[in-house]
């Protein structure tokens, strides 16, 4: 559904993501695991079209996307999660869902507030509140269900675990297995192994801008080696 | 006694976000502060660095009442800081950055004609090496990989002989790999300089592997404080914040 | 009693036209942060517009409101094309440089509506059935101040219908904070930075449509305007609308009492108020403090500063050396352009200390240019000094300026602190030009002589060689504090001001000696240009000189030392050039706006980028 081929992407002059390639099966959850400064964000980044690929193919649904600006890529059925929450602030819950709503699309049941706060009911009772006055973890789920309301077939999260507690961290993670079970495809970058293992099918390792491994979630945790050498002590 | 914080309170637009926090802290231990978000653990840090203005209590480090001083007065009584998002010069490179720290600690930053770059060099180099840093020197900040950051936060952190450190999130956004050898050399330092450290930290490796006490902050209080032992057994702390499953490290 | 009643509602009618003014600048700001300076150039043109069509279309109660209407939505379409055109080729630039290219068309629409209207001033149509006066309690009060009075009320409620009530303003407020993600949420910003730009522009028409009966139309409208909106929008606080009602109102009845009690100040009344107001609530009366971090620099982050490199050394000799040898193969009038081009390279250098190293954008440096020459034009007329003296001493009065405008300017940041020096700058406009028995007024302070031996009717060449030495040493001394300790606690202070807080730095003691050195700085090239031109003129402190300045250092390459010279030659020579023309505002912001297109990085940041590598300049570090 999603697939990534010969990425490359600079900053300035730095070289950010060398020959990157992944892809991401229709229902699938892919983790791509790596650690701050790896090319995590920079690669969900350029899929959304936030940043300009210098060279390298990125397609979905086959159809290519590569250097599209970011609200046509968005309208194709890609969802953005970016990291540090970036909510509005100023605006309401009600009114941060609406920057975020399309049409319907057809092949899914379409997402509504009504919906949403079934999937998360900390919000229903948080709808007239701007977004600034939220704790943090009830903004990263209003960045998701923000994202939601454009009825995307895949969504991309940028680090959904960062800086949430413990409980927390466990409520986003059964929401992820929800948004499976509900049909859509998720690329989630991730730095949490335990997190990562409860949710995705698979993975890939990014390392200085490049992929290292890619193997499902469960060959990973049985390669003590690629563990050690990428991710834990 | 290094810190005695007494009765902080703290509310903003009558939501008490610091309701009657009282710790102490002791040269060369490593104190944790946790809790769920929005428990208050920010704003506690806040007033300790001098950002916020306690509503009530006191903060005593040494001889010295803290509590609504400027934070660049508590860095001259000698309190270093690291930030839970890097807060570096990115248009200087590694060295020039503990050169900057160095200067103001030497009270040289109205010299409108020497060199800057060619002042404190040794002192620079001596704690860059203490962090793993020296053969970065000249690499200007905004290049590095975030853990090698961190390691220049701490660095600059040291410049002034702290006698107490406060560590907002030190391993945030950093691979477990590198969460292990910075607090490993945290500690380390902390032992050799008998330095008290303050942390705040998400990640429950870090805490419970590194961190000598904790403290549990919820909804502005404290629920719990003990030796990592106790509180990963406090069933309050389980409830609100450990969780079942994923909180177990 | 009812003079007084007559008096609060005169004040609230002319809060319309500014309310819309203001209103219109914040909603393009916030949006797409553009500080756009053609702003008062809308205001100007609504008036033109408005005074053409109510002339087409008869002067009834439908050829007069229509014509309104319609000069208002033809304005908005005009900011609309100017973004489309302009602007959406420069987003992508470092932050602020949009702004040279508005100043570029403030020049172009200055020349159209010169061909258009002419240069004599237009009295403006009155409104039908509003042409009486009403009387309360006795006294007057012209019929057509009650519509204007009703203006701003319905103009603030349909944009907060607008804001709150609709999909589209629901986007625009998610756009002021944060204008990628609403992006990569689908929304084409493309359509929705047009469509703020055509709002904003339309308001802006609109309050010079209806001002047209009191105020007519001239071509100083854009930028009496502009100054006053400006403070509006502070005052109220970046972003509120809301805010910016009360600010235009409160300043409207400043106004009109202040001028009751002191006619004198009435020019400087509103720019006190708008100090009061920022050292009491730095963010304005209902803004709030900008985020820090998302809306920060575009593109690349500085490098570090290193020393020049040999062969950039031996650049800088060479230029030395041809300065040198130049009266030796130069007429008088080459003479005369370098001594300008020498003296506003210092200036520029002096803004781009603060707004560059310092990040402290001053949209009023003409300020201490000013207080620089008007200090060494007093000691002359009044202390009977010798030009060397003068020179001096001149710049004293620079500092003393810079100490005290500086001392609120640095408590503030980015845009604020921006139009709080713009301010200030135009509350010592004001003085001078309104100080008659002391500095001339609007006459200027004449016959400004050099001593015997620079005298440059004999010859220019000791006066060109004098210029030359105290500009290049001023240069080379602002250089040299960028490399000690001073100039790096600066830039600490600019690259995280958390940081410089935690190890010990005192941001606003740094940052206030950074702006008197540079107000120093430019008022000794203030005291030498009024010895090269014989007079001193209001004009030295006015803001179209202090715009002067920011597009130098601007269109140069603020991210670069050598920016603000190459900008002060570039600017300066094609100026001389153009000026000879008829209309040659109209080229010179053509040209402004084609450079803008083309170095997106300033001009020293492109030549940087390709001549870099062969002067030895270390290519930024990959990751």
């Amino acid at each position: 559904m999603l697939e990534v081929t010969r990425l490359h992407v600079f900053y300035g002059r730095a070289h950010i993501l060398a020959d990157v390639a992944l892809s991401v099966d229709k229902g699938e959850v892919v983790a791509l695991l790596g650690r701050n400064g790896a090319g995590k964000s920079t690669t969900l980044k350029s899929v959304i079209g936030l940043l300009r690929p210098a060279d390298g193919e990125i397609r979905f649904d086959g159809e290519p996307i590569a250097g599209q600006p970011s609200h046509v890529i968005c309208r194709k059925g890609i969802g953005y999660v970016p990291e540090e929450r970036r909510v509005f602030s100023d605006l309401t819950v009600l009114e941060n869902l609406e920057v975020g709503r399309q049409a319907p699309r057809t092949g899914l049941p379409s997402w509504t507030t009504d919906r949403l706060f079934d999937l998360f009911p900390n919000l229903a009772e948080l709808r007239t509140r701007p977004a600034g006055r939220m704790s943090g973890g009830e903004q990263q789920m209003l960045t998701i269900a923000r994202t939601l309301m454009g009825n995307p077939r895949a969504v991309l999260l940028d680090e959904p675990s960062e800086g949430l507690a413990p409980v927390i961290v466990e409520q986003m993670a059964a929401t992820i297995t929800e948004l499976k079970r509900a049909g859509l495809t998720v690329l989630l970058s991730e730095q949490n192994l335990r997190f990562a293992t409860r949710v995705a099918d698979r993975a890939y390792i990014i390392e200085k801008g490049r992929i290292r491994y890619e193997g499902t979630m469960d060959a990973l945790m049985a390669d003590e080696s690629v563990r050690s050498a990428y991710l834990t002590v | 006694m290094t810190l005695v914080v007494d009765g902080l309170f703290k509310a903003f637009g009558g939501v008490q976000a610091v309701n009657n926090v009282s710790f102490r802290l002791d040269a060369g231990e490593l104190l944790a502060l946790i809790g769920p978000n929005g428990a208050g653990k920010t704003t506690c840090f806040n007033m300790l660095n001098g950002q916020l203005r306690p509503d009530a209590g006191s903060i005593r480090f040494f001889d010295n009442e803290l509590a609504g001083v400027a934070p660049r007065k508590i860095w001259r009584l000698g309190v270093g800081r690291t930030f839970q998002i890097t807060a570096t010069f990115g248009s200087m490179t590694v060295r020039e950055n503990v050169q900057m720290a160095l200067m103001s600690y030497h009270r040289r930053l109205f010299a409108l004609l020497p060199r800057a770059a060619a002042l404190y060099v040794d002192e620079a180099m001596a704690l860059l090496d203490r962090v793993g840093m020296a053969d970065q020197a000249d690499r200007p900040c905004s290049v590095l990989a975030y853990g090698d950051l961190k390691r220049v936060e701490l660095a600059v952190a040291l410049a002034n002989e702290p006698r107490l450190l406060l560590m907002d999130e030190p391993t945030a956004g950093m691979a477990p790999k590198e969460r292990v050898e910075l607090m490993a050399l945290t500690a380390d330092i902390v032992a050799e300089r008998k330095i008290a450290v303050l942390f705040t930290e998400h990640d429950m490796d870090v805490v419970f592997g590194h961190a000598g006490r904790i403290l549990v902050l919820n909804r502005g209080q404290l629920i719990a404080e003990g030796n990592p032992a106790e509180v990963r057994e406090n069933d309050q702390v389980r409830e609100v914040y450990l969780g079942a499953e994923l909180g177990h490290a | 009693m009812g003079f007084y009643i007559v008096q609060v509602l005169t004040g609230l009618s002319s809060a319309a036209a500014l309310f819309l003014v203001a209103s219109g600048l914040s909603i393009i700001f916030g949006v797409t942060r553009v500080v756009n300076l053609a702003h008062g150039s809308f205001y100007m043109l609504g008036a033109y517009i408005a005074y053409s069509l109510i002339d087409l279309f008869g002067r009834g109660g439908l050829g007069f409101w229509g014509g309104i209407v319609l000069a208002a939505v033809a304005v908005g379409m005009i900011g609309a094309i100017v973004e489309v055109l302009i602007l959406r080729r420069v987003y992508q630039a470092p932050e602020l440089f949009q702004l040279v290219a508005t100043f570029g068309v403030i020049l172009v629409i200055q020349d159209i509506a010169l061909l258009v209207w002419g240069a004599e001033d237009l009295v403006g149509h009155r409104a039908p059935g509003l042409t009486g006066a009403v009387d309360i309690m006795g006294t007057p009060l012209p019929a057509y101040d009650l519509a204007l009075i009703a203006i701003s009320p319905v103009v603030l409620a349909g944009l907060w219908l607008l804001f709150n009530r609709t999909r589209w303003g629901t986007l625009v407020r998610a756009a002021t904070q944060d204008r990628e993600m609403v992006g990569a949420l689908g929304v084409n910003q493309a359509w929705l930075f047009t469509g703020t730009f055509f709002l904003g522009s339309m308001l802006a028409g609109l309050g010079g449509a209806v001002q047209l009966p009191k105020g007519g139309a001239d071509l100083l409208m854009d930028f009496n305007v502009i100054a006053a909106a400006f403070v509006v929008v502070v005052v109220g606080g970046m972003g509120s609308i809301f805010g910016a009602f009360l600010a235009a109102v409160l300043i409207a009845e400043l106004n009109a009492f202040g001028i009751l009690v002191f006619p004198e100040i009435t020019l400087v009344l509103m720019f006190l108020v708008m100090a009061v107001v920022l050292i009491f609530r730095p963010w304005g009366l209902l803004g709030s403090p900008e985020a820090p971090g998302q809306k920060g620099q575009q593109g690349p982050p500085e490098q570090p500063l290193r020393p020049a490199p040999v062969r950039v050394q031996m650049a800088g000799v060479a230029v030395v050396g041809f300065l040198a040898l130049l009266p030796v193969v130069a007429g008088p009038f080459a003479l005369v352009l370098t001594v300008d081009i020498l003296i506003f390279a210092l200036f520029a250098v002096s803004l781009h200390f603060i707004m560059g190293p310092g990040g402290m954008v001053s949209f009023g440096h003409a300020a201490y240019f000013g207080g620089g020459a008007y200090g060494a034009a007093l000691l002359i007329h009044y202390a009977n000094s010798n030009m060397e003296s003068a020179m001096a001493l001149g710049p004293v009065l620079a500092a003393v300026l810079a100490l005290v405008f500086g001392w609120f300017c640095v408590r503030l940041s980015g845009v604020y602190l921006a139009m709080l020096t713009l301010a200030f700058a135009q509350v010592a406009w004001s003085v001078v030009f309104q100080w008659n028995d002391v500095t001339g007024g609007d006459d200027g302070l004449l016959y400004i002589v050099k001593s015997a031996w620079a005298d440059t009717a004999q010859s220019w060449v000791p006066f060109y060689l004098l210029t030359a030495v105290l500009c290049l040493s001023a240069m080379l001394f602002l250089r040299r504090v960028l490399f000690s300790p001073f100039g790096y606690a600066m830039r600490a202070c600019r690259d995280s001001e958390l940081r410089s807080h935690a190890i010990g730095i005192n941001v606003l003691e740094q940052r206030w000696l950074a702006f008197t050195l540079s107000g120093v700085a430019a008022g000794v090239a203030g005291s030498l240009y009024v010895f090269s031109k014989g007079s001193a003129f209001p004009d030295y402190m006015s803001i179209p000189l202090s715009f002067d300045a920011l597009i130098m250092v601007l269109l140069g390459g603020v991210k670069t030392l050598l920016g603000p010279i190459v900008g002060a030659v570039t600017f300066t020579w094609i100026q001389d050039e153009i000026s000879r023309f008829e209309y040659w505002r109209f080229f010179l912001g053509l040209a402004i706006i084609l450079l803008v297109i083309a170095f997106p990085q300033g001009i020293a940041g492109f030549g940087r980028r390709y001549l870099g590598p062969w002067f030895g300049i270390r290519a930024e570090e990959a990751q």
